[in-house]
Protein backbone atom coordinates (compact mmCIF):
# COMPACT_ATOMS: atom_id res chain seq x y z
CA UNK A 1 0.00 0.00 0.00
CA UNK A 2 2.81 2.60 1.22
CA UNK A 3 4.68 2.05 -2.37
CA UNK A 4 1.87 2.00 -4.38
CA UNK A 5 0.89 5.50 -2.88
CA UNK A 6 4.84 6.41 -3.51
CA UNK A 7 4.50 5.74 -7.03
CA UNK A 8 1.45 8.23 -7.10
CA UNK A 9 3.15 10.92 -5.70
CA UNK A 10 6.50 10.17 -7.94
CA UNK A 11 4.07 9.99 -11.19
CA UNK A 12 2.59 13.61 -10.08
CA UNK A 13 5.36 15.16 -9.50
CA UNK A 14 6.93 14.07 -13.02
CA UNK A 15 3.50 14.97 -14.48
CA UNK A 16 4.01 18.57 -12.83
CA UNK A 17 7.99 19.03 -13.50
CA UNK A 18 6.70 18.13 -17.31
CA UNK A 19 4.09 19.92 -17.68
CA UNK A 20 5.62 23.16 -15.62
CA UNK A 21 9.06 23.40 -17.90
CA UNK A 22 6.47 23.64 -20.92
CA UNK A 23 4.97 26.39 -18.89
CA UNK A 24 8.12 28.34 -18.86
CA UNK A 25 9.35 27.87 -22.31
CA UNK A 26 5.40 29.43 -23.29
CA UNK A 27 6.20 32.35 -20.76
CA UNK A 28 9.60 32.93 -21.91
CA UNK A 29 8.87 35.20 -24.94
CA UNK A 30 6.45 37.05 -22.81
CA UNK A 31 9.20 37.23 -19.97
CA UNK A 32 11.38 39.46 -22.94
CA UNK A 33 8.75 41.67 -24.19
CA UNK A 34 7.51 42.87 -20.65
CA UNK A 35 11.40 43.09 -19.79
CA UNK A 36 12.26 44.89 -22.82
CA UNK A 37 9.74 47.40 -23.30
CA UNK A 38 10.80 48.93 -19.61
CA UNK A 39 14.57 49.05 -21.35
CA UNK A 40 16.13 51.75 -23.33
CA UNK A 41 15.97 50.98 -26.94
CA UNK A 42 20.19 51.38 -27.40
CA UNK A 43 20.75 49.07 -24.45
CA UNK A 44 18.42 46.71 -25.52
CA UNK A 45 20.09 46.16 -29.48
CA UNK A 46 23.82 47.11 -28.46
CA UNK A 47 23.71 43.89 -26.61
CA UNK A 48 21.14 41.29 -29.04
CA UNK A 49 18.55 41.40 -27.50
CA UNK A 50 19.56 41.60 -23.63
CA UNK A 51 16.59 40.40 -21.11
CA UNK A 52 18.47 40.72 -17.78
CA UNK A 53 16.65 42.40 -15.46
CA UNK A 54 18.45 45.71 -14.06
CA UNK A 55 15.74 47.80 -12.13
CA UNK A 56 18.29 50.83 -12.16
CA UNK A 57 18.30 50.89 -16.12
CA UNK A 58 14.44 50.16 -16.40
CA UNK A 59 12.05 52.96 -16.44
CA UNK A 60 8.76 53.79 -18.71
CA UNK A 61 10.25 56.16 -21.16
CA UNK A 62 9.14 53.49 -23.54
CA UNK A 63 5.59 54.17 -22.66
CA UNK A 64 5.48 57.26 -22.64
CA UNK A 65 7.02 57.16 -26.25
CA UNK A 66 3.78 55.29 -27.04
CA UNK A 67 2.38 59.16 -26.81
CA UNK A 68 5.59 61.18 -28.35
CA UNK A 69 6.58 59.24 -30.86
CA UNK A 70 5.56 60.56 -34.26
CA UNK A 71 3.16 62.53 -32.91
CA UNK A 72 1.39 59.68 -30.93
CA UNK A 73 0.55 57.39 -34.40
CA UNK A 74 0.41 54.54 -31.75
CA UNK A 75 -2.61 55.56 -30.33
CA UNK A 76 -4.11 55.87 -34.14
CA UNK A 77 -3.19 52.12 -34.83
CA UNK A 78 -4.78 51.35 -31.53
CA UNK A 79 -7.81 53.56 -32.46
CA UNK A 80 -7.81 51.93 -36.08
CA UNK A 81 -7.47 48.00 -34.33
CA UNK A 82 -10.52 48.87 -31.95
CA UNK A 83 -12.65 50.21 -34.13
CA UNK A 84 -12.31 47.37 -36.74
CA UNK A 85 -12.97 44.59 -34.12
CA UNK A 86 -15.74 45.67 -31.92
CA UNK A 87 -17.60 46.73 -35.52
CA UNK A 88 -16.48 43.26 -37.34
CA UNK A 89 -17.36 41.53 -34.06
CA UNK A 90 -20.86 42.76 -33.62
CA UNK A 91 -21.62 41.70 -37.15
CA UNK A 92 -20.13 38.61 -37.18
CA UNK A 93 -22.08 37.26 -34.25
CA UNK A 94 -25.25 39.11 -35.52
CA UNK A 95 -25.24 37.22 -39.02
CA UNK A 96 -23.60 34.29 -38.26
CA UNK A 97 -25.83 33.47 -35.26
CA UNK A 98 -29.19 34.09 -37.38
CA UNK A 99 -27.29 32.00 -40.12
CA UNK A 100 -26.34 29.08 -37.43
CA UNK A 101 -29.91 29.36 -36.00
CA UNK A 102 -31.76 28.88 -39.85
CA UNK A 103 -29.63 25.71 -40.07
CA UNK A 104 -30.02 24.08 -36.96
CA UNK A 105 -33.96 25.17 -36.13
CA UNK A 106 -35.89 25.05 -39.81
CA UNK A 107 -35.96 22.30 -42.68
CA UNK A 108 -36.06 23.47 -45.44
CA UNK A 109 -35.14 22.91 -49.01
CA UNK A 110 -31.38 23.34 -50.01
CA UNK A 111 -30.82 23.47 -46.08
CA UNK A 112 -28.03 20.13 -46.18
CA UNK A 113 -26.48 21.97 -49.53
CA UNK A 114 -25.83 25.48 -47.52
CA UNK A 115 -24.29 23.62 -44.50
CA UNK A 116 -22.33 21.38 -46.73
CA UNK A 117 -20.79 24.68 -48.54
CA UNK A 118 -20.02 25.58 -44.50
CA UNK A 119 -18.06 22.89 -44.32
CA UNK A 120 -16.37 23.52 -47.08
CA UNK A 121 -15.74 26.67 -46.77
CA UNK A 122 -14.21 26.12 -43.20
CA UNK A 123 -11.32 24.25 -45.24
CA UNK A 124 -10.96 27.02 -47.85
CA UNK A 125 -7.55 28.75 -47.81
CA UNK A 126 -8.80 31.76 -47.93
CA UNK A 127 -5.81 33.79 -48.96
CA UNK A 128 -6.24 32.35 -52.73
CA UNK A 129 -8.65 34.91 -53.00
CA UNK A 130 -6.34 37.93 -51.41
CA UNK A 131 -6.10 39.28 -55.28
CA UNK A 132 -9.58 39.25 -56.65
CA UNK A 133 -10.50 40.56 -53.48
CA UNK A 134 -8.26 43.50 -53.57
CA UNK A 135 -9.83 44.36 -57.03
CA UNK A 136 -12.98 43.66 -55.79
CA UNK A 137 -12.94 46.20 -53.02
CA UNK A 138 -10.58 48.88 -54.90
CA UNK A 139 -13.64 48.71 -57.54
CA UNK A 140 -16.30 49.30 -54.69
CA UNK A 141 -14.23 52.17 -53.50
CA UNK A 142 -13.70 50.78 -50.20
CA UNK A 143 -9.83 50.75 -50.20
CA UNK A 144 -8.13 52.72 -47.29
CA UNK A 145 -11.37 52.40 -45.42
CA UNK A 146 -12.57 50.26 -42.23
CA UNK A 147 -15.39 49.09 -44.36
CA UNK A 148 -12.55 47.51 -46.80
CA UNK A 149 -11.54 45.66 -43.83
CA UNK A 150 -14.19 44.37 -41.67
CA UNK A 151 -16.84 43.19 -44.98
CA UNK A 152 -15.30 40.03 -46.37
CA UNK A 153 -15.14 38.69 -43.30
CA UNK A 154 -18.48 39.26 -41.63
CA UNK A 155 -19.91 36.03 -42.37
CA UNK A 156 -17.14 33.77 -41.46
CA UNK A 157 -17.85 30.15 -42.07
CA UNK A 158 -16.54 28.75 -38.59
CA UNK A 159 -18.58 30.94 -36.77
CA UNK A 160 -21.89 29.83 -38.30
CA UNK A 161 -20.99 26.25 -38.20
CA UNK A 162 -20.38 27.08 -33.96
CA UNK A 163 -23.84 28.56 -33.86
CA UNK A 164 -25.63 25.69 -35.83
CA UNK A 165 -24.11 22.91 -33.59
CA UNK A 166 -25.38 25.04 -30.45
CA UNK A 167 -28.54 25.27 -32.20
CA UNK A 168 -29.13 22.33 -32.38
CA UNK A 169 -28.45 21.24 -28.98
CA UNK A 170 -32.05 23.91 -28.32
CA UNK A 171 -35.25 22.15 -27.74
CA UNK A 172 -37.11 22.98 -30.70
CA UNK A 173 -40.73 23.50 -28.15
CA UNK A 174 -40.24 27.28 -27.58
CA UNK A 175 -40.35 28.06 -31.02
CA UNK A 176 -43.49 26.07 -31.67
CA UNK A 177 -45.54 27.28 -28.40
CA UNK A 178 -44.22 30.91 -29.57
CA UNK A 179 -45.71 30.50 -32.49
CA UNK A 180 -49.18 29.42 -31.69
CA UNK A 181 -49.21 32.50 -29.13
CA UNK A 182 -48.99 34.16 -32.52
CA UNK A 183 -45.20 35.50 -31.84
CA UNK A 184 -43.04 35.92 -35.60
CA UNK A 185 -40.12 33.97 -36.97
CA UNK A 186 -37.72 36.54 -35.70
CA UNK A 187 -39.16 37.63 -32.37
CA UNK A 188 -38.62 34.22 -32.23
CA UNK A 189 -35.03 34.21 -32.66
CA UNK A 190 -34.39 37.35 -30.56
CA UNK A 191 -36.59 37.00 -27.72
CA UNK A 192 -37.14 33.50 -27.11
CA UNK A 193 -33.29 31.65 -28.69
CA UNK A 194 -30.73 35.06 -28.75
CA UNK A 195 -30.99 34.62 -24.72
CA UNK A 196 -30.22 30.51 -24.67
CA UNK A 197 -27.65 30.76 -27.02
CA UNK A 198 -25.89 33.55 -24.61
CA UNK A 199 -22.61 31.29 -23.68
CA UNK A 200 -22.13 30.44 -27.37
CA UNK A 201 -22.28 34.18 -28.04
CA UNK A 202 -19.62 34.42 -25.22
CA UNK A 203 -17.23 32.22 -26.86
CA UNK A 204 -17.27 34.26 -30.28
CA UNK A 205 -17.51 37.25 -29.13
CA UNK A 206 -13.79 36.14 -27.54
CA UNK A 207 -13.02 34.38 -30.60
CA UNK A 208 -13.74 36.80 -32.97
CA UNK A 209 -12.14 39.68 -31.32
CA UNK A 210 -9.02 37.54 -31.20
CA UNK A 211 -8.99 37.23 -35.08
CA UNK A 212 -9.99 40.59 -35.19
CA UNK A 213 -7.52 42.51 -33.22
CA UNK A 214 -4.77 40.27 -34.64
CA UNK A 215 -5.38 39.63 -37.87
CA UNK A 216 -2.88 41.53 -40.58
CA UNK A 217 -2.53 40.31 -44.07
CA UNK A 218 -5.72 41.82 -45.48
CA UNK A 219 -5.79 45.54 -42.93
CA UNK A 220 -2.34 45.36 -44.42
CA UNK A 221 -3.38 45.49 -47.87
CA UNK A 222 -6.55 47.75 -47.82
CA UNK A 223 -4.70 49.94 -45.64
CA UNK A 224 -2.63 52.24 -47.87
CA UNK A 225 -1.92 55.10 -45.63
CA UNK A 226 0.14 54.85 -41.97
CA UNK A 227 -2.04 56.43 -40.06
CA UNK A 228 -4.64 53.77 -40.74
CA UNK A 229 -2.75 50.78 -40.19
CA UNK A 230 -3.65 48.44 -37.30
CA UNK A 231 -1.70 47.89 -34.57
CA UNK A 232 0.20 44.67 -35.88
CA UNK A 233 0.85 46.63 -39.67
CA UNK A 234 2.08 49.55 -37.60
CA UNK A 235 4.54 47.68 -35.35
CA UNK A 236 6.11 46.39 -38.37
CA UNK A 237 6.16 49.42 -40.08
CA UNK A 238 7.78 50.82 -37.31
CA UNK A 239 10.80 48.80 -37.67
CA UNK A 240 12.07 49.70 -40.66
CA UNK A 241 15.52 51.15 -40.09
CA UNK A 242 15.06 54.70 -41.03
CA UNK A 243 11.73 55.15 -39.03
CA UNK A 244 13.47 55.13 -35.84
CA UNK A 245 10.43 54.06 -33.98
CA UNK A 246 12.30 50.32 -32.18
CA UNK A 247 10.66 52.73 -28.68
CA UNK A 248 7.52 51.59 -30.40
CA UNK A 249 8.24 47.94 -30.68
CA UNK A 250 7.86 46.36 -27.42
CA UNK A 251 6.09 48.81 -25.48
CA UNK A 252 3.54 48.71 -27.82
CA UNK A 253 3.35 44.91 -28.19
CA UNK A 254 2.16 44.72 -24.38
CA UNK A 255 -0.18 47.43 -25.11
CA UNK A 256 -1.65 45.45 -28.02
CA UNK A 257 -1.79 42.62 -25.92
CA UNK A 258 -3.43 43.63 -22.29
CA UNK A 259 -7.16 44.25 -23.41
CA UNK A 260 -6.81 39.76 -25.12
CA UNK A 261 -5.23 39.21 -22.37
CA UNK A 262 -7.94 40.95 -19.86
CA UNK A 263 -10.48 39.15 -21.85
CA UNK A 264 -9.33 36.07 -21.51
CA UNK A 265 -8.68 35.76 -17.67
CA UNK A 266 -11.91 36.81 -16.73
CA UNK A 267 -13.64 34.54 -19.31
CA UNK A 268 -11.57 31.60 -19.74
CA UNK A 269 -14.15 29.37 -19.68
CA UNK A 270 -15.46 30.57 -22.45
CA UNK A 271 -12.50 30.81 -24.20
CA UNK A 272 -11.72 27.30 -24.68
CA UNK A 273 -15.23 26.08 -24.61
CA UNK A 274 -14.82 28.12 -27.63
CA UNK A 275 -12.64 26.57 -29.05
CA UNK A 276 -13.67 22.61 -28.41
CA UNK A 277 -17.53 23.03 -29.20
CA UNK A 278 -16.88 24.86 -32.16
CA UNK A 279 -13.95 22.49 -33.40
CA UNK A 280 -14.61 19.34 -32.39
CA UNK A 281 -18.17 18.50 -31.76
CA UNK A 282 -20.57 17.85 -35.21
CA UNK B 1 -48.31 29.38 -51.08
CA UNK B 2 -49.97 26.02 -52.57
CA UNK B 3 -53.14 27.40 -51.33
CA UNK B 4 -56.26 25.94 -53.42
CA UNK B 5 -59.41 26.33 -51.45
CA UNK B 6 -61.21 29.55 -50.31
CA UNK B 7 -59.61 31.69 -47.84
CA UNK B 8 -61.74 30.72 -44.41
CA UNK B 9 -58.38 30.94 -41.76
CA UNK B 10 -56.42 33.71 -43.53
CA UNK B 11 -54.17 34.34 -40.41
CA UNK B 12 -52.98 31.06 -39.74
CA UNK B 13 -52.35 30.56 -43.30
CA UNK B 14 -49.99 34.08 -43.53
CA UNK B 15 -48.42 32.48 -40.33
CA UNK B 16 -47.27 29.52 -42.06
CA UNK B 17 -45.73 31.60 -45.35
CA UNK B 18 -43.67 33.23 -42.93
CA UNK B 19 -42.25 30.18 -41.19
CA UNK B 20 -41.12 28.79 -44.73
CA UNK B 21 -40.08 32.25 -45.71
CA UNK B 22 -38.03 32.81 -42.76
CA UNK B 23 -35.04 30.25 -42.96
CA UNK B 24 -34.15 31.62 -46.31
CA UNK B 25 -34.15 34.88 -44.46
CA UNK B 26 -31.81 33.89 -41.38
CA UNK B 27 -29.51 32.13 -44.24
CA UNK B 28 -29.19 35.22 -46.49
CA UNK B 29 -26.29 37.18 -45.08
CA UNK B 30 -24.50 33.87 -45.56
CA UNK B 31 -25.60 32.92 -49.13
CA UNK B 32 -24.74 36.90 -50.09
CA UNK B 33 -21.71 36.76 -48.49
CA UNK B 34 -21.01 33.46 -50.27
CA UNK B 35 -21.52 34.41 -53.83
CA UNK B 36 -20.17 38.09 -53.35
CA UNK B 37 -17.01 37.75 -51.08
CA UNK B 38 -15.90 33.95 -52.26
CA UNK B 39 -17.57 32.46 -55.15
CA UNK B 40 -17.03 36.28 -57.42
CA UNK B 41 -13.25 36.17 -56.21
CA UNK B 42 -12.31 32.45 -56.72
CA UNK B 43 -14.12 32.85 -60.30
CA UNK B 44 -11.93 35.78 -60.53
CA UNK B 45 -8.76 34.46 -59.20
CA UNK B 46 -9.58 31.46 -61.65
CA UNK B 47 -9.74 33.91 -64.84
CA UNK B 48 -6.81 36.19 -63.76
CA UNK B 49 -4.37 33.17 -63.47
CA UNK B 50 -5.03 32.80 -67.39
CA UNK B 51 -4.90 36.82 -67.82
CA UNK B 52 -2.22 39.49 -67.98
CA UNK B 53 -3.83 42.04 -65.56
CA UNK B 54 -2.93 45.18 -66.24
CA UNK B 55 -4.86 47.44 -63.46
CA UNK B 56 -7.59 49.29 -64.31
CA UNK B 57 -6.79 49.80 -68.18
CA UNK B 58 -7.79 45.95 -68.45
CA UNK B 59 -7.01 42.14 -69.08
CA UNK B 60 -5.76 39.79 -71.84
CA UNK B 61 -6.07 36.49 -72.09
CA UNK B 62 -3.00 34.66 -72.60
CA UNK B 63 -3.79 31.34 -71.63
CA UNK B 64 -1.23 28.65 -69.87
CA UNK B 65 1.36 31.46 -69.75
CA UNK B 66 1.46 32.50 -66.50
CA UNK B 67 1.02 29.00 -65.05
CA UNK B 68 4.28 28.52 -67.69
CA UNK B 69 6.31 31.59 -65.81
CA UNK B 70 5.58 29.80 -62.61
CA UNK B 71 6.75 26.59 -63.07
CA UNK B 72 9.49 28.30 -64.29
CA UNK B 73 10.42 29.93 -61.17
CA UNK B 74 12.81 29.66 -58.45
CA UNK B 75 10.83 30.22 -56.12
CA UNK B 76 8.00 28.36 -56.67
CA UNK B 77 9.70 25.49 -56.04
CA UNK B 78 11.65 26.92 -53.18
CA UNK B 79 8.34 27.85 -51.62
CA UNK B 80 6.70 24.68 -52.50
CA UNK B 81 9.10 23.04 -50.42
CA UNK B 82 9.67 25.38 -47.50
CA UNK B 83 5.57 25.46 -46.57
CA UNK B 84 5.96 21.07 -47.53
CA UNK B 85 8.51 20.75 -44.95
CA UNK B 86 7.11 23.08 -42.53
CA UNK B 87 3.47 21.53 -42.45
CA UNK B 88 5.38 17.99 -41.84
CA UNK B 89 7.23 19.51 -39.13
CA UNK B 90 4.22 21.76 -37.26
CA UNK B 91 2.27 17.92 -37.51
CA UNK B 92 4.91 15.75 -36.17
CA UNK B 93 5.14 18.31 -33.34
CA UNK B 94 1.90 19.97 -33.18
CA UNK B 95 0.07 16.40 -33.27
CA UNK B 96 1.96 13.91 -30.49
CA UNK B 97 3.04 16.71 -27.87
CA UNK B 98 -0.20 18.27 -27.47
CA UNK B 99 -1.71 14.60 -27.55
CA UNK B 100 0.57 13.99 -24.60
CA UNK B 101 0.14 17.07 -22.96
CA UNK B 102 -3.34 17.02 -22.68
CA UNK B 103 -3.01 13.07 -21.95
CA UNK B 104 -0.87 14.47 -19.03
CA UNK B 105 -3.26 17.02 -17.71
CA UNK B 106 -6.33 14.63 -17.57
CA UNK B 107 -4.78 12.06 -15.62
CA UNK B 108 -6.02 12.20 -12.16
CA UNK B 109 -3.45 13.81 -9.73
CA UNK B 110 -2.05 15.99 -11.67
CA UNK B 111 -1.78 19.62 -9.39
CA UNK B 112 -2.72 23.06 -10.87
CA UNK B 113 -4.49 21.60 -14.59
CA UNK B 114 -6.51 25.22 -14.66
CA UNK B 115 -2.77 26.96 -14.64
CA UNK B 116 -1.01 25.12 -17.19
CA UNK B 117 -4.41 25.30 -19.26
CA UNK B 118 -4.49 29.36 -18.85
CA UNK B 119 -0.82 29.19 -19.38
CA UNK B 120 -0.29 27.18 -23.07
CA UNK B 121 -3.30 29.28 -24.57
CA UNK B 122 -1.88 32.81 -23.65
CA UNK B 123 0.65 33.05 -27.10
CA UNK B 124 -2.81 32.16 -29.51
CA UNK B 125 -3.91 35.42 -27.86
CA UNK B 126 -0.61 37.15 -29.33
CA UNK B 127 -0.74 38.10 -32.99
CA UNK B 128 1.90 36.27 -35.08
CA UNK B 129 3.41 39.75 -36.28
CA UNK B 130 4.09 40.60 -32.73
CA UNK B 131 5.33 37.29 -31.56
CA UNK B 132 7.51 36.68 -34.70
CA UNK B 133 8.76 40.61 -33.84
CA UNK B 134 10.10 39.25 -30.49
CA UNK B 135 11.23 35.50 -32.03
CA UNK B 136 13.12 37.99 -34.39
CA UNK B 137 15.13 39.12 -32.10
CA UNK B 138 15.86 36.44 -30.09
CA UNK B 139 17.49 34.87 -33.44
CA UNK B 140 19.41 37.81 -34.16
CA UNK B 141 22.81 36.54 -35.73
CA UNK B 142 25.05 38.31 -33.01
CA UNK B 143 26.41 36.64 -30.39
CA UNK B 144 24.39 38.78 -27.49
CA UNK B 145 21.52 37.18 -29.46
CA UNK B 146 19.19 35.31 -26.43
CA UNK B 147 19.33 31.68 -28.40
CA UNK B 148 23.27 32.47 -29.45
CA UNK B 149 24.10 33.13 -25.92
CA UNK B 150 22.03 29.99 -24.52
CA UNK B 151 23.94 28.08 -26.99
CA UNK B 152 27.27 29.91 -26.10
CA UNK B 153 26.61 28.24 -22.82
CA UNK B 154 27.21 24.96 -24.51
CA UNK B 155 30.13 25.92 -27.01
CA UNK B 156 27.97 26.20 -29.60
CA UNK B 157 27.42 28.59 -32.38
CA UNK B 158 26.85 31.40 -33.33
CA UNK B 159 24.44 30.74 -35.79
CA UNK B 160 23.36 32.99 -38.23
CA UNK B 161 19.71 32.19 -37.39
CA UNK B 162 17.80 33.47 -40.45
CA UNK B 163 20.01 33.38 -42.78
CA UNK B 164 20.68 29.51 -43.49
CA UNK B 165 18.26 27.37 -44.52
CA UNK B 166 17.58 24.73 -41.55
CA UNK B 167 17.69 26.98 -39.07
CA UNK B 168 15.21 29.28 -40.79
CA UNK B 169 13.07 26.61 -40.95
CA UNK B 170 13.64 25.68 -37.14
CA UNK B 171 12.93 29.84 -36.59
CA UNK B 172 9.83 29.31 -38.54
CA UNK B 173 8.32 25.97 -36.73
CA UNK B 174 9.42 27.13 -33.12
CA UNK B 175 6.61 29.58 -33.17
CA UNK B 176 3.96 27.33 -34.45
CA UNK B 177 4.76 25.09 -31.77
CA UNK B 178 4.80 27.93 -29.04
CA UNK B 179 1.42 29.50 -30.81
CA UNK B 180 -0.39 26.27 -31.37
CA UNK B 181 0.52 23.70 -28.42
CA UNK B 182 -2.31 25.40 -26.10
CA UNK B 183 -5.04 25.12 -28.68
CA UNK B 184 -4.45 21.50 -29.63
CA UNK B 185 -3.79 20.55 -26.20
CA UNK B 186 -7.73 21.94 -25.61
CA UNK B 187 -8.90 20.34 -28.80
CA UNK B 188 -7.22 16.91 -27.59
CA UNK B 189 -8.50 17.67 -23.76
CA UNK B 190 -12.11 17.70 -25.28
CA UNK B 191 -11.63 14.50 -27.07
CA UNK B 192 -10.27 13.10 -23.76
CA UNK B 193 -12.94 13.92 -21.61
CA UNK B 194 -15.37 11.86 -24.21
CA UNK B 195 -13.62 9.11 -23.09
CA UNK B 196 -15.31 7.39 -19.95
CA UNK B 197 -12.59 6.92 -16.94
CA UNK B 198 -13.89 3.32 -16.49
CA UNK B 199 -11.75 2.06 -19.61
CA UNK B 200 -8.95 3.30 -17.91
CA UNK B 201 -9.65 1.93 -14.37
CA UNK B 202 -9.65 -1.53 -16.02
CA UNK B 203 -6.54 -1.08 -17.83
CA UNK B 204 -5.35 -0.53 -14.61
CA UNK B 205 -6.89 -3.77 -12.99
CA UNK B 206 -5.15 -5.65 -16.05
CA UNK B 207 -1.68 -3.82 -15.04
CA UNK B 208 -1.42 -1.49 -17.86
CA UNK B 209 1.30 1.01 -17.10
CA UNK B 210 0.98 4.68 -18.69
CA UNK B 211 1.82 4.54 -21.54
CA UNK B 212 0.09 1.26 -22.38
CA UNK B 213 -2.58 3.18 -21.50
CA UNK B 214 -1.71 6.49 -23.67
CA UNK B 215 -1.02 4.13 -26.69
CA UNK B 216 -3.55 1.47 -26.68
CA UNK B 217 -6.57 3.37 -25.32
CA UNK B 218 -6.06 7.22 -25.99
CA UNK B 219 -4.72 8.01 -28.88
CA UNK B 220 -7.38 5.45 -30.87
CA UNK B 221 -10.13 7.18 -29.11
CA UNK B 222 -8.69 10.64 -30.45
CA UNK B 223 -8.45 9.32 -33.71
CA UNK B 224 -11.85 12.18 -35.09
CA UNK B 225 -9.90 15.12 -33.10
CA UNK B 226 -6.91 14.00 -34.43
CA UNK B 227 -8.64 14.25 -38.31
CA UNK B 228 -10.05 18.09 -37.38
CA UNK B 229 -6.84 18.92 -36.18
CA UNK B 230 -4.68 17.77 -39.39
CA UNK B 231 -7.12 18.84 -41.64
CA UNK B 232 -6.93 22.92 -40.00
CA UNK B 233 -3.10 22.43 -39.23
CA UNK B 234 -2.37 21.50 -43.00
CA UNK B 235 -4.60 23.60 -44.41
CA UNK B 236 -2.61 26.62 -41.64
CA UNK B 237 0.71 25.19 -42.92
CA UNK B 238 0.61 25.65 -46.67
CA UNK B 239 -0.78 29.07 -45.92
CA UNK B 240 2.49 30.22 -44.02
CA UNK B 241 2.57 33.91 -44.25
CA UNK B 242 3.15 35.71 -41.30
CA UNK B 243 6.21 34.56 -39.73
CA UNK B 244 7.80 34.55 -42.87
CA UNK B 245 7.35 37.93 -43.72
CA UNK B 246 7.98 39.03 -40.09
CA UNK B 247 11.60 37.53 -40.30
CA UNK B 248 12.35 38.38 -44.03
CA UNK B 249 9.60 40.72 -45.57
CA UNK B 250 8.64 39.71 -49.16
CA UNK B 251 11.95 38.64 -50.22
CA UNK B 252 14.43 36.20 -47.99
CA UNK B 253 18.05 35.48 -49.07
CA UNK B 254 17.89 32.36 -51.10
CA UNK B 255 14.25 32.15 -50.77
CA UNK B 256 14.76 30.06 -47.69
CA UNK B 257 11.76 31.99 -46.30
CA UNK B 258 9.49 32.43 -49.02
CA UNK B 259 6.07 30.33 -48.77
CA UNK B 260 3.32 30.37 -51.23
CA UNK B 261 1.34 33.45 -49.77
CA UNK B 262 4.73 35.29 -49.66
CA UNK B 263 4.94 34.09 -53.09
CA UNK B 264 1.19 36.01 -54.30
CA UNK B 265 1.83 38.78 -51.58
CA UNK B 266 4.94 39.62 -53.59
CA UNK B 267 4.39 38.77 -57.51
CA UNK B 268 1.31 41.11 -56.45
CA UNK B 269 2.07 44.04 -54.71
CA UNK B 270 6.31 44.15 -55.53
CA UNK B 271 6.35 43.04 -59.24
CA UNK B 272 2.43 43.92 -60.20
CA UNK B 273 1.99 40.59 -61.49
CA UNK B 274 -1.52 40.41 -60.19
CA UNK B 275 -1.96 37.52 -62.77
CA UNK B 276 1.01 35.25 -62.21
CA UNK B 277 -0.12 35.82 -58.61
CA UNK B 278 -3.47 34.24 -59.35
CA UNK B 279 -1.62 31.23 -60.35
CA UNK B 280 -0.11 30.74 -57.02
CA UNK B 281 -3.22 31.27 -55.72
CA UNK B 282 -5.06 28.62 -57.44
CA UNK B 283 -1.67 26.27 -56.69
CA UNK B 284 -2.19 26.73 -53.37
CA UNK B 285 -5.69 25.52 -53.59
CA UNK B 286 -4.79 22.84 -55.97
CA UNK B 287 -2.60 21.78 -53.10
CA UNK B 288 -4.37 21.86 -49.73
CA UNK B 289 -7.42 20.65 -51.51
CA UNK B 290 -5.55 17.88 -52.70
CA UNK B 291 -3.69 16.83 -49.74
CA UNK B 292 -6.41 17.26 -47.53
CA UNK B 293 -8.47 14.77 -49.56
CA UNK B 294 -5.39 12.46 -49.28
CA UNK B 295 -5.35 12.85 -45.83
CA UNK B 296 -8.81 12.09 -44.61
CA UNK B 297 -9.04 9.22 -46.97
CA UNK B 298 -6.33 7.57 -45.10
CA UNK B 299 -7.14 8.15 -42.07
CA UNK B 300 -10.77 6.45 -42.95
CA UNK B 301 -12.96 9.72 -42.71
CA UNK B 302 -15.16 8.27 -45.00
CA UNK B 303 -15.25 4.58 -44.03
CA UNK B 304 -17.85 2.78 -42.34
Amino acid sequence: MHSIKRQKIINNSLAFIFLGLIAIAVLIPFYFMLVSSFKNVAQIFSNGLNVNIDFSKMNLDNYKALWTNRNGIYWLWYRNSLIITIVQTILVLVLTSMVGYGLAMYRFKGRNLIFIVVLIMMMFPGDVLTIPLYYLITKLGLLNTYAGVILPGVVPAGTIFFFRQFCMGLAPDYAESARLDGCGEFRIFWNIYVPLMKPAFGAMTILTTMGAWNSFLWPLIVMKSDTNFVIPAGLLSAMTPYGNNYQLLFAGSVMSIVPIMLIFIFNQKAFQDGFVVGGVKG
Amino acid sequence: MDSTGPEIMTKPKRKINWQKVAPYLFVSPFIIAFLLFSVYPFVSAIKMSFEQVNGIAGSTWIGLRNYKQLFGLNEFYAALWNVFRYTIWTLLILIPLPMLVAFVINRKGTPLKGFFKSVYFAPVLTSTVIAGLIFRYAFSDDKTGVFNQWLSVFHLGPFDWLENAHTAMFALVIIAVWRWIGVNTIYFLSGLQGISPDIYEAADMDGANGWQKFRYITIPMLKPITIYVLTISIQAGFSLFNESYVYWGAESPNNIGTTLVTLIYKTAFTDGNFGLSCAVGVALFIIVTVVNAIQTKLMGLYDN
